[in-house]
């Protein structure tokens, strides 16, 4: 029997990876996109972000992956308060995170083993040491076979696992990810979300945004609703 | 094996913002730079070479006194010269031999009324050459009325001369050295331009600063010892084809070119890769420093 989502209960999550007080965000001569924003995701949540187009769910993950920063309030990252960070800083909080983009964010030129060993890569550690586990990882995606094509190549669908497998390989404290399942079809999609469940299980936070209000009723997850840059439901901080 | 793993790959592109034309451009700023190089060697080589003649050489004047002759005058400065310490050599120049320097510049017509001192040249000891004052003192005790030119004038000019070749030689070689630079600037903030978003790209995944510095860097470098031992391979084969066909005394004779002036052309590459490096570390630091500071 699918399980109803469940909303987030005020003031019930204590501190953990993500928390934001009051953030306010826009982009240079364009009205405010997220207002007064409070949510706190506390280690091993697993959370759906939904809410219409333009609700504002892409650029409160890009405040995440420090694409951004927040021009009122305060966001905090793995303890950490954004506005203090320094340029070294960056880095070593986004080896914490792993991202789907939305438009994968593929690099063309590299093979899609090389893809998804990107972040093992730049975290410094030896092709030989990391060619099994991409391997493995590439296998669960379905991409085994196409280890050594390139993404233009490659189709929607097997794009957006290359981004997930890419995001979930170096086992991130955080997963940040929109609109993962965008352009699977329903059978990927429901094996790309035990992934993302079983990632979870063993204690990662989970933060999904999609406009595909089943599939998170489906999931079991907590919901985020965000309506005209503003959480429905949130959590003070 | 897996078919992925005897890929290398490298995290930026290939030929981005068309690299291919920015190897042509190092690649002829490092031949300049070789040439200029040679150039230099060679000018200062001769000069050197003039100076060091002149420097063992000296040409005395003698003024007959009266009841005496011009020759004897001159062969009795000779004399005198030739016992004088420090001097290998004093020959007394005959009229005709003096008529042969002055051919070239009087014309053939005008020598025979004009009054052609008597002179001797003076060859020195090159290990202890006697002085002009020495020589003077000697000429003046056998009674000789004679002035002495040991060349230092002509000598102190080949010298600045060969100095102002030398500098500008290196002052070519610096600024083909900044162009290659400025060049490897402009292509890195290019590239760095066209391709923000594989730098956004690296950088989500977890790539630092310096990370992505250094693939730029590391690609500068690489491009740049590529087109120094493209450079350096045909000043190289300019530089010794120039010396098998016109030998040792070079085209000219301010440029004697010799086999050890090919030598030093192999280091263009190594220098061009460090300058590269560098001026990719300050395009790098700019640029990338700047992003960071937006966010």
């Amino acid at each position: 029997m699918p399980l109803e989502p469940r909303r987030i209960a005020a003031a019930a999550l204590t501190s953990d990876p993500v928390r934001l007080e009051a953030v306010g965000f826009g982009y240079a001569g364009r009205p405010e996109v997220l207002r007064d924003v409070n949510l706190v995701l506390p280690r091993g949540s697993f959370h759906f972000l939904t809410g219409p187009s333009g609700a504002g769910k892409s650029s409160l993950l890009r405040l995440l992956t420090l694409a951004e920063r927040p021009q009122a309030g305060r966001l905090t990252l793995f303890d950490r308060h954004v506005s203090s960070l320094s340029p070294a800083d960056i880095p070593q909080l986004r080896r914490r995170m792993g991202v789907v983009f939305q438009d994968f964010r593929l690099l063309d030129h590299l093979s899609v083993f090389d893809n998804a060993a990107l972040p093992l890569r730049l975290a410094g550690r030896r092709r030989d040491d990391y060619a099994g586990d991409v391997a493995e990882m590439l296998r669960w995606v379905g991409l085994s076979d196409r280890a050594s094509e390139r993404p233009p190549a490659l189709s929607g669908g097997e794009k957006q696992r290359l981004a997930i497998a890419r995001a979930v390989i170096a086992g991130p404290d955080l997963i940040l990810a929109d609109e993962p399942t965008g352009s699977v079809d329903p059978a990927m999609a429901e094996r790309l979300m035990a992934l993302f469940k079983a990632l979870n299980r063993q204690g990662t936070t989970v933060l999904i945004a999609s406009h595909d209000e089943d599939l998170a009723a489906r999931s079991g997850a907590a919901v985020l609703a965000l309506r005209d840059g503003r959480l429905a439901e949130g959590v003070p901080a | 094996m897996t078919p992925f793993r005897a890929r290398r790959s490298d995290l930026l592109p290939r030929d981005a913002a068309g690299e291919t034309w920015l190897t042509g451009v190092v690649a002829i700023l490092c031949l300049l730079a070789c040439l200029a190089a040679v150039a230099a060697m060679a000018s200062s080589r001769a000069a050197q070479g003039w100076s060091g003649e002149l420097g063992v050489q000296a040409t005395v004047q003698v003024r007959p006194r009266v009841g005496e002759t011009g020759p004897t005058a001159a062969a009795r400065a000779a004399e005198t010269l030739a016992s004088v310490d420090g001097v290998a050599e004093a020959v007394a120049l005959d009229r005709d031999a003096a008529e042969d320097l002055l051919r070239p510049w009087m014309g053939e017509t005008a020598l025979a009324d004009l009054p052609i001192p008597f002179l001797v040249t003076v060859v020195l000891d090159d290990q202890a050459p006697a002085s002009a004052v020495t020589l003077s003192r000697a000429l003046a005790e056998a009674g000789l009325d004679a002035s002495v030119d040991d060349h230092g004038q002509w000598r102190r000019d080949i010298e600045r001369s060969a100095l102002m070749i030398s500098g500008l030689a290196a002052l070519a070689f610096l600024m083909t050295a900044l162009g290659a630079a400025a060049a490897v600037v402009y292509a890195t903030r290019a590239i760095l331009a066209a391709r923000r978003d594989v730098i956004d790209i690296l950088r989500s995944a977890g790539a630092t600063d310096r990370q992505v510095a250094n693939l730029f860097r590391v690609r500068m470098g690489v491009m740049a010892v590529q087109a120094g031992a493209l450079a350096t391979a045909v000043a190289l084969a300019l530089t010794a084809g120039l010396r098998l066909v016109v030998g040792s005394d070079g085209p000219v004779a301010a440029l004697p070119v010799t086999w050890s002036d090919l030598g030093p052309l192999l280091l263009c590459p190594p220098i061009a890769g460090l300058v590269a490096v560098a001026a990719a570390s300050v395009a790098g630091r700019s640029s990338l420093g700047g992003a960071f500071k937006r966010r």
